[in-house]
């Protein structure tokens, strides 16, 4: 994974977090992407979320498998541990993370390529076990860093850059998430930073697993007039059904919605999300009809966007699986190891 | 014909149907004996089947002390009607067969050179017992209760064992002792009891125990301090997270609060299971998964990720018959080169080859100090017979003084003071470099990846810096070689210069066959790997030997083929030996092999 190391130079007048960080201490690597990937957008988008939501870098785990994608966590977070996978594995090592570590502020990076592909079967399982993570898809359609054959999240009738075209019926990872339990699920677009830094906070504080499918185009291979996950038809066929604010805990709500419209959605850390409904007909804690508003939508050409689904309190993955609260990696070897008498009183089962 | 006199030195074969229940008759009987003080060895072939196919129970008597099989079968418990005439024919000539007489046998399916014994096992049974399943389970103790006259056992010793395994269901132990009577009083009654092959007290087991290797190795992977296992089940590696898991439940688990100090993870494929213990040993926290031989191939990937990346995990494979999906419930050690080279490019990974359960325990350990030590992969090769059977072996001890190598991991107090950190520094020399965790300090951040980086852990495609990293791995696995558990070496005062070379499970074999072979005047040393890389001690041997036997059970001679590739040993002084049927070898295998290269004078 390639970067090229940014000078820091860091102004006096720049402003401070609650750490006393400013946002240059929340970059990273400067990027090799394609200049006007939109990867490059949700790094700054990321970027901006940390440092509003005054995380210490040293505490994020971030992760991803192979792609253009998958390269960008070397571009924000430089002071933070990074985990660069195999194609398609990075949920699992997320898993692994998660259960050594349950204090960590885990982030995951994916394409579409790498998460519905060879990475399918790791996606569908992490969105299962409710990990306790923000995955992000950095989601073009494509290919990118093996040069723009179709990804599975191609649209049907959608065409490469050559001119081939998609006959197979696209997966789309929003809905799977929510068909799988997920308990955060939401879509943004990559020329949008104003709906994803929220999302993206919001993301990091949920308890559980949170997915954020983000439309990023491929300039270099995905980003001409057939196709569906252009800069233009994203632009052009968005439609953003809910807003999400979120309010840090420390924060007073002064949000002054109508009521109905809004629903306040209160986190474990006393963080809340105000989910305003842009589109009247649509229900954020309602599965079933958010499934079938977004396909409606999308076989009207339309891509729904917003923090489509949320539920609050669902066990994680430590939930379930009841483990203390200290993690586990921080367990002193007496608590794990049952000692020399313990070893001979047991054997006396097996004389 | 007349029988031979074999006390405490003998074999019984049980033939039985998958599913109905004999497992736990078998081994009672088998403990049985080890309470009286006789070395035994139990050996189970089962199909890949729940139900219905047909199942060998093999128990091994010998005063010696021999574990591995012997070849013979003195004593055949013959329950299964499909497999009559194949069990009937396996009996050793003098031998004894017992059947269930309740529908008699065509004469012609007898032979005059064995005894032949009928209990009407499920006539009885159902005469005494009501319910059906009840029936078919009492049958299997009314054998027992007819081997306990016939083998001569103390009777106590059954009926406290009886107590002991249902301890838990009282209102069975009434019915199985029940059972056992009908059985012994029948054999009383009808046949000259006890045989002339029977057991004799003594006190050749005090402290020794009876545990399978699944079993020993979770224990390993409990005292080790390991919290986090991830798996997908298959055989015959499922029961090693069984155990882990019974056994944290009891040790690791706050009974208050049910709070569980440990995580276990049902993967969703092995790809997963081995990335659920990468994404862990990144945390710091001491992670393994038990699989088999396509469960490692899944996990290549990862595991050459894990060799270039530098990251500790122990993968326990016990091996079954490949290739492919082969014979999940039959053993072999066919997973040896794919094993140490699991993964593409220059990767090569440390290999510990237990050879009983106790080993499994220590070599266990080891495993996780090792990966932490070496940062990277160590794979625990067990087997299926070494696994999934009962064996005895010398009690487990646990030194209390014992603390895990955690290896070169800066906390942030070195990280505070440090100027700088650089993960793939060789700061010592010994080829390997420091690592820190996430979450502990901000000088600590480094990417983990597994493609080309620098020294410094950066990326690179620059051909000088990556060869610098690779060659440094080179170094490192110099280190593996020194640190790694060395050979255990058996030499003969009186040696001929030849010498035998095995590892894992084959042990026993071997151990026999050198014993035969000097009662034949021929003497062999015997060298056990128990490690790859294999080490300074190990080569020493291969120099020093003028033909050397290369023992192990599969086709291809992957040990010999290994030895060949790792050492400077000329391949023609290596002659494979070699088992593959996928039933535990035994020492005629050995001592033939041996001998035959005698008779044809190869020797100097
Ligand atoms: C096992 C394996 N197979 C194939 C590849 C080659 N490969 C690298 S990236 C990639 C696709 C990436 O697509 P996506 O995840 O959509 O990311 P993008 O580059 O579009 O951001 C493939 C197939 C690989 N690295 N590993
Ligand atoms: S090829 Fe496409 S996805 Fe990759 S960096 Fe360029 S624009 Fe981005």
């Amino acid at each position: 994974m390639t970067s090229i190391a940014k000078p820091k130079i860091v102004h006096a007048g720049l402003r401070r977090n609650g750490l006393g960080l400013t946002i240059r201490d929340y970059e990273g690597g400067m990027s090799t992407l394609c200049a006007g990937c939109g990867h490059d957008s949700i790094t700054a988008a990321i970027v901006q979320a940390f440092f509003e939501l005054d995380v210490p870098p040293h505490r994020v785990a971030k992760m991803s498998g192979i792609g253009c994608s998958s390269k960008t966590p070397a571009y924000f977070l430089g002071a933070s541990h990074g985990f660069n996978a195999v194609h398609g594995r990075m949920p699992s090592i997320a898993t692994g993370a998660c259960a050594a570590n349950r204090e960590l502020y885990l982030i995951g990076v994916s394409g579409d390529g790498d998460s519905l592909s060879i990475g399918l079967g790791q996606f569908a399982h992490a969105v299962r076990r409710n990990l306790d993570m923000l995955y992000v898809i950095e989601n073009n359609g494509v290919y990118g860093l093996t040069k723009g054959q179709f990804s599975a999240s191609a649209d049907v009738g959608s065409k490469a850059k050559r001119g081939e075209e998609n006959r197979q019926p696209p997966i789309d990872p929003v809905q799977m998430a929510m068909a799988l339990g997920g308990t955060f699920v939401a879509r943004g677009f990559s020329g949008d930073k104003e709906q994803l830094v929220p999302l993206i906070k919001a993301g990091l504080q949920h308890r559980g697993f949170a997915l954020l499918d983000v439309l990023s185009p491929c300039v270099t291979f995905n980003d001409h007039e057939d196709s569906t996950k252009s800069y233009a038809y994203t632009r052009a066929y968005r439609r953003a059904v809910v807003h999400a604010d979120f309010i840090p805990s420390r924060q007073p709500i002064t949000a002054e919605y109508a009521e109905g419209e809004v629903l306040s959605v209160e986190l474990h850390d006393g963080s809340r999300v105000l989910l305003r409904k842009v589109s009247k007909d649509y229900n954020p804690n309602n599965r079933g009809a958010a499934i079938d508003y977004i396909r409606a939508r999308h076989r009207a050409g339309e891509i729904v966007t917003g923090l489509l689904y949320m539920a609050e309190g669902d066990p994680d993955l430590h939930g379930v699986n009841k483990t203390v609260a200290t993690p586990l990696n921080e367990l002193p070897f007496d608590m794990l190891c049952p000692g020399r008498d313990a070893l001979a009183a047991l054997q006396s089962r097996f004389r | 014909m007349p029988q031979e006199d074999r006390v405490n030195d003998f074999v019984i074969k049980l033939a039985n149907v998958n599913g109905t229940g004999s497992a736990s008759a078998n081994s009672l009987l088998m403990k049985a004996i080890f309470r009286m003080g006789v070395p035994v060895s139990g050996k189970n072939f089962f199909p890949s089947n729940i139900q219905g196919l047909p199942t060998w129970y093999e128990i091994r008597v010998s005063e010696a002390g021999h574990l591995a099989r012997s070849g013979r079968v003195d004593v055949m418990v013959a329950m299964n009607a499909q497999t009559y005439v194949q069990d009937l024919h396996d009996v050793s000539p003098g031998g004894t067969l017992i059947y269930d007489s309740t529908w008699p046998r065509d004469k012609l399916l007898s032979r005059p050179d064995i005894q032949i014994l009928g209990v009407p096992l499920a006539r009885m049974c159902n005469e005494r017992f009501k319910s059906a399943r009840t029936r078919i389970l009492m049958k299997n103790m009314a054998y027992v209760g007819a081997l306990v006259a016939l083998l001569d056992l103390d009777r106590s010793v059954v009926e406290q064992l009886v107590q002991e395994t249902f301890a838990k269901k009282a209102s069975a132990v009434g019915a199985n002792l029940e059972a056992i009577e009908l059985g012994y009083r029948y054999a009383r009654e009808t046949f000259d009891c006890p045989l002339p092959t029977r057991v004799e007290p003594r006190n050749a087991t005090a402290g020794k125990i009876m545990i399978d290797g699944n079993t020993a190795t979770a224990l390993g992977c409990v005292y080790a301090g390991a919290t986090v296992g991830a798996w997908y089940p298959i055989t015959p590696s499922t029961s090693v997270m069984d155990a882990f898991k019974s056994f944290c439940e009891r040790f690791r688990t706050d009974p208050q609060t049910g709070e569980r100090r440990y995580c276990v993870i049902q993967a969703e494929d092995e790809l997963a299971a081995i990335g659920i213990v990468l994404g862990a040993t990144w945390n710091g926290a001491r992670a393994f998964t038990p699989t088999s031989g396509p469960g490692l191939s899944l996990m290549s990937e990862f595991l050459g990720f894990a060799y270039f990346a530098e990251l500790p995990a122990v993968v326990v494979d016990v091996q079954r018959v490949g290739p492919s999906t082969g014979m999940p419930t039959r053993t072999q050690q066919a997973d040896i080169l794919s094993a140490a080279y699991a993964s593409h490019g220059d990767t090569k990974h440390v290999l510990l080859f237990p050879a009983h359960p106790r080993e499994c325990f220590e070599l266990a350990v080891a495993a996780f100090d090792l990966a932490d030590r070496l940062q990277t992969p160590v794979i625990l090769l067990s087997d299926l017979d070494l696994g999934m059977n009962d064996w005895m072996c010398d009690e487990l001890e646990w030194d209390p003084a014992y603390r895990p190598d955690r290896g070169k991991v800066l906390d942030a107090a070195e990280l505070e003071a440090a100027q700088a950190f650089h993960r793939y520094l060789d700061v010592d020399g010994d080829g390997i470099p420091y690592r820190t965790l996430p979450g502990v300090h901000p000088k600590g951040a480094y990417f983990v990846r597994g493609s080309g980086h620098n020294r410094y852990g950066t990326y690179t495609e620059d051909a000088r810096e990556y060869q610098e990293v690779v060659d440094r791995l080179r170094r490192k696995w110099g280190t593996a070689a020194e640190l790694v558990p060395q050979p255990v070496i058996r030499t003969h005062p009186k040696t001929d210069g030849w010498g035998i070379v095995a590892a894992g499970s084959s042990d026993p074999a071997v151990l026999e066959a050198v014993d035969r072979l000097a009662d034949k005047g021929i003497y062999v040393d015997y060298c056990r790997i128990r490690a790859f890389p294999f080490g300074r001690q190990v080569e020493r041997f291969l120099e020093t030997h003028e033909r050397v036997f290369v023992v192990e059970q599969n086709r291809d001679a992957q040990l010999k083929a290994l030895l060949t590739l790792e050492t400077d040993c000329p391949k023609e002084r290596l002659e494979a030996v070699l088992h593959y049927g996928g039933l535990p070898v035994d020492a005629g295998l050995v001592v033939e092999a041996v001998e035959r290269a005698r008779e044809q004078g190869v020797a100097a």
